[in-house]
């Protein structure tokens, strides 16, 4: 196996806070790791590699626990996000919509690939599978914020009112 | 009279534009000074008319849909609050057909009530499955919860009643009941709509697993996907502790249940019992060698009661009414009731609840209205991304576990995908093997390397390579998949990747563009 070392990024210490607090809003609960890391991304907005040391020893893991569990799970991000993250579904429900073209359509707009963000840093694309909208689809979500029966056209207006934020 | 107006907080509705209508309805009321109560209710399933406003009147809650913010004015003008007549129109929401030919047992209160008024609860009925639980020995739970027939809404379809009698017989420090609420087959909603719409009856239901077994503690694993969800989970949960229906001495019982939601992230593995139950420990969702069974060595290596939410909701309805009541739906070994979820391409897409028996055919024409697009349904996929595909020959098929898999297909979780004519088999069957290379949880050979071997031999298939050669090779890889893989995932990817090679074998034999 290849093991990184983490790498020596300093955390501010404003951050370094917020992962204290992730971790005493937790740490005495059972098998607390994923709330943690929640907690972290919230406060945060992604897992920083630095705070993997700090959140190992917090729980007396090896921070090849915490690393594999960090990549383990696709809703964990390692790099901070745009400003609105856009998760359009890739689910069969959706593809019986047209999903695949809205997602060429979601590409081109803002010019980016999955996984990437804007160069504004206003918007990150993910794919997502099932939002569970599957009876108005196609389904986005924004940030938090469910769409359904989106077309192109709808595509470009919620980007637009997004921006304009 | 302060007439109340209903608009649904249903991420659904809201994902087509409720909110702005529940302000434009509260902004139009203020301008004309007529005050009204507005409440915000969860969805009734009948999703192709959200935002479905509703009015109550004296002669009972009218209903007016698709509704934009638009409308809203012109709603007030005809008269709305009276029930007047209008375009959007539908009459009393009760006698709308698509919700007439109903038998909602599980879903009878969802898009009725406001989901996080414990009053309004109370007043449909809720919490009397409890209290006769309440008089009753763990065992006679037990008893009836086998006796109504339940099996495992989550896909699996075990009897609940032996789950829970196993988790019974055993003695163990602490025990627990872990709901799983990791709905993430494409074509399903019914948890969501659930627990959006009557988070009570989940609650309720797994207070009464919890006497039933002996645990004194539960968990949601609710997957990250559902934020909406989780508010109205949380919501519920803390008043249920307030009013004394969780924590200590529940309703002067001195019984005990704690109760917690617990987020997943994003992948879908841990749908599977044994993945949940690590993720719920905090670890990597790999799957787990059975046995032991969860119900003797499940969470925290205790014994565990994992159900679907849709099982566990069923179980205040059996309690209330008992098990022959709940029996007395359904036919075969398919007892009761099924929340359908009809998605995809299609008219009138939405949540039915019927007894097991419906056809797809009536599912999809009497109910569905047939495809969005107007065009001819093609295939069905019946049981989320690791359900076969079905073909239109095969649509007077009784939706019930044994009657589909005769037919080499299963209901899972009850999601009905429909796909017209333009659909391309081979990019589907391609897309199932891509799917489960993304979430395979790595643990076993044929599911990790098997899937992504798959996408390859379907790619090669596709653009003519060597076709009847890599043709014979892939069913071999589906039986390896089929026999050698851990669990469900790599164990039945294979099935819409076979159905559609058998019913639609002209999808893979194009020329190559």
């Amino acid at each position: 196996m290849n093991t990184t070392p983490a790498r020596p990024e300093t955390l501010d210490a404003r951050t370094r806070e917020q992962i204290d607090l992730a971790l005493s809003q937790y740490q005495s609960q059972p098998g607390p790791l994923l709330q943690v890391l929640h907690a972290v991304q919230n406060r945060i907005g992604y897992i920083p590699d630095a705070a993997i040391p700090i959140i190992a020893s917090a729980l007396n893991l090896s921070r090849a626990d915490v690393h594999g569990v960090v990549t383990f799970y696709h809703y964990f991000r390692r790099q901070p996000p745009g400003r609105h993250i856009v998760r359009v579904c890739q689910a069969e429900s959706c593809k019986a919509m047209r999903a695949d073209e809205l997602t060429e359509h979601a590409k081109a707009k803002l010019r980016i690939d999955f996984h990437q963000t804007t160069a504004d840093g206003a918007f990150t694309l993910e794919p997502v599978y099932c939002l569970g909208n599957c009876a108005c689809s196609p389904a986005v979500m924004i940030d938090e914020e469910l769409y359904g029966r989106v077309t192109p056209e709808r595509f470009d207006e919620l980007i637009e009112e997004k921006s304009a934020k | 009279m302060i007439t109340t107006v209903y608009v649904p907080q249903d991420a659904a509705a809201l994902s087509v534009g409720a909110e702005r209508v529940a302000r434009a309805i509260a902004a139009e009321a203020e301008r004309r000074g007529t005050p009204i109560r507005l409440v915000r209710n969860g969805t009734r399933g009948l999703l192709w008319l959200e935002p479905l406003v509703e009015v109550a009147t004296p002669n009972g809650r009218h209903a007016y849909g698709p509704v934009t913010a638009r409308d809203v004015p012109s709603l007030f003008e005809a008269g709305f609050l009276q029930g007047a007549s209008h375009p959007l129109h539908h009459g009393l929401t009760e006698e709308i057909p698509f919700l007439k030919n109903q038998q909602r047992l599980t879903f009878a209160r969802v898009g009725v009530i406001d989901p996080t008024s414990l009053t309004d609860y109370l007043a449909h009925d809720g919490y009397a499955g409890l209290r006769r639980a309440l008089e009753m020995q763990p065992t006679e739970i037990v008893k009836t919860v086998l006796d109504s027939g339940l099996r495992g809404r989550g896909g699996a379809a075990f009897p609940t009643g032996i789950k829970w009698q196993t988790v019974l017989d055993q003695a163990a420090p602490q025990k627990y009941i872990a709901c799983n609420a990791d709905e993430g087959d494409s074509g399903t909603f019914a948890d969501r709509m659930l627990m959006e719409g009557d988070p009570f009856m989940l609650i309720e239901g797994m207070t009464i697993a919890g006497l039933a077994v002996g645990a004194t503690r539960g968990f949601i694993y609710l997957r990250a996907e559902y934020p909406h969800a989780h508010k109205t989970l949380e919501a519920a949960i803390a008043t249920a502790y307030r009013e004394g229906y969780l924590g200590r001495d529940i309703l002067g019982s001195g019984k005990t249940f704690d109760l917690e939601v617990r987020l997943g992230a994003g992948a879908y593995i841990c749908g599977e019992e044994t993945s949940m139950l690590e993720s719920l420990e905090g670890k990597r969702g790999e799957v787990r060698v059975r046995p032991p069974l969860p119900a003797i060595k499940g969470l925290f290596g205790q014994p565990t009661v994992v159900n679907n939410v849709i099982s566990l909701a069923s179980v205040p309805v059996i309690l209330q009414h008992g098990a022959e009541f709940y029996q007395s739906f359904g036919v075969g070994k398919s007892r009761g009731t099924i929340p359908l979820q009809l998605a995809g391409n299609i008219k009138r897409g939405g949540l039915y609840e019927r007894a097991f028996g419906l056809t797809l055919r009536e599912l999809l024409y009497d109910f569905g209205g047939g495809s969005a697009s107007g065009r001819p349904i093609r295939a069905v996929q019946v049981g989320g991304p690791l359900g076969a595909y079905i073909p239109a020959s095969q649509f007077d098929t009784p939706l019930d576990y044994e009657a589909l898999s005769a037919i080499g297909a299963l209901l899972g979780h009850g999601g009905v995908v429909a796909f017209d004519d333009t659909v391309d088999m081979a990019k589907m069957a391609r897309y199932a093997m891509e799917f489960c290379a993304a979430e395979s949880c790595g643990k076993c050979t044929p599911c990790r390397i098997g899937s992504t071997r798959g996408v390859e031999l379907l790619d090669r298939i596709i653009a003519n390579v060597e076709r009847d050669k890599n043709l014979q090779l892939v069913q071999e890889l589906c039986e390896t998949m089929v026999h050698g893989s851990l669990c469900g995932l790599g164990g039945m990817t294979p099935f819409p990747v076979q159905s559609a090679l058998k019913h639609f074998p002209e999808d893979f034999m194009r020329t190559a563009q």
